[in-house]
């Protein structure tokens, strides 16, 4: 089956991103395909370079690079939510973008099922 | 072929698109940013759906002021989904009474549909977005 997956909350603060993240594993492991994950509201802080979480918890922002760069997953913050919350193309994780909602739209059009966490 | 199979065809690539709207207008960005994405899929040329559950309903009352909360406030931008022939704006029964509110506390034109007339809704969709 087709995943997109939509992300609404920051990391850490709500357990949006971890259970999105464990969905999309847990998916893929399946054999499903990913669409694309889109990060929006507050999601976007998701794919920041610029946080340096404690060592000995996850690293929320490593993970989704992982996917982005070793499992070729397609992960997009919203630019319009994006530019609300000073993420910007140079403070980024590998693996990751920042677009327009089009790729929202384009997402829930070419996925069997769009999962919003948060 | 007749005019009717034509428009079937041609709708082919036009997907259900359904918004639940599940936040009050002011307190989180969820409804607010919610609007953006609505007006942006359907410049698309999507079939799309809104539906106001639970707190969403007070996004729609009229004659909002944030002057003294400091914040821009939407409720001006509702009557533009007229303009982007989104027709389909449904209100929850339960919702909206629990809250006290009528049909004529809203900004526009709404349909109030009964909580179980949403779920068939919700599962006539290609994709359901929340908010």
């Amino acid at each position: 089956m087709k995943f997109a997956i939509q992300v609404l909350e920051g990391p850490y603060t709500h357990q949006a991103s971890d259970s999105a993240y464990s969905f999309v594993k847990a998916a893929l492991d399946k054999g499903h395909e990913i669409v694309r994950i889109f990060f929006y509201h507050d999601g976007v802080i998701n794919v920041t370079d610029k946080a340096d979480p404690p060592q000995d918890d996850r690293n929320i922002y490593n993970q989704w690079a992982e996917l982005g760069k070793e499992k070729k997953i397609d992960i997009v913050a919203c630019i319009a939510a994006s530019k609300r919350r000073g993420i910007v193309d140079s403070n980024i994780v590998e693996g990751t973008r920042i677009s327009g909602l089009g790729q929202l739209t384009d997402m829930a059009i070419e996925a069997d099922r769009l999962v919003t966490f948060g | 072929m007749n005019e009717q199979e034509t428009t079937e065809q041609n709708d082919e690539n036009i997907k259900k698109i359904m918004f639940l709207m599940r936040k009050a207008p002011h307190g989180s960005i969820y409804s607010y940013e919610g609007l953006e994405t609505v007006l942006i899929v359907a410049a698309y040329d999507q079939d799309v759906t809104m539906a106001f559950i639970g707190d969403g309903v007070f996004a729609l009352v009229k004659d909002q002021d944030t002057d003294d909360i400091g914040i821009k406030g939407f409720i001006k931008t509702y009557p533009v989904l007229e303009q982007y022939e989104i027709e389909k704006v449904y209100v929850d029964r339960q919702s909206m009474t629990e809250r006290g509110l009528t049909v004529d506390d809203f900004a526009i034109d709404v349909i109030v549909k009964d909580s179980d007339e949403i779920a068939t809704l919700i599962e006539d969709q290609h994709a359901v977005i929340s908010y």
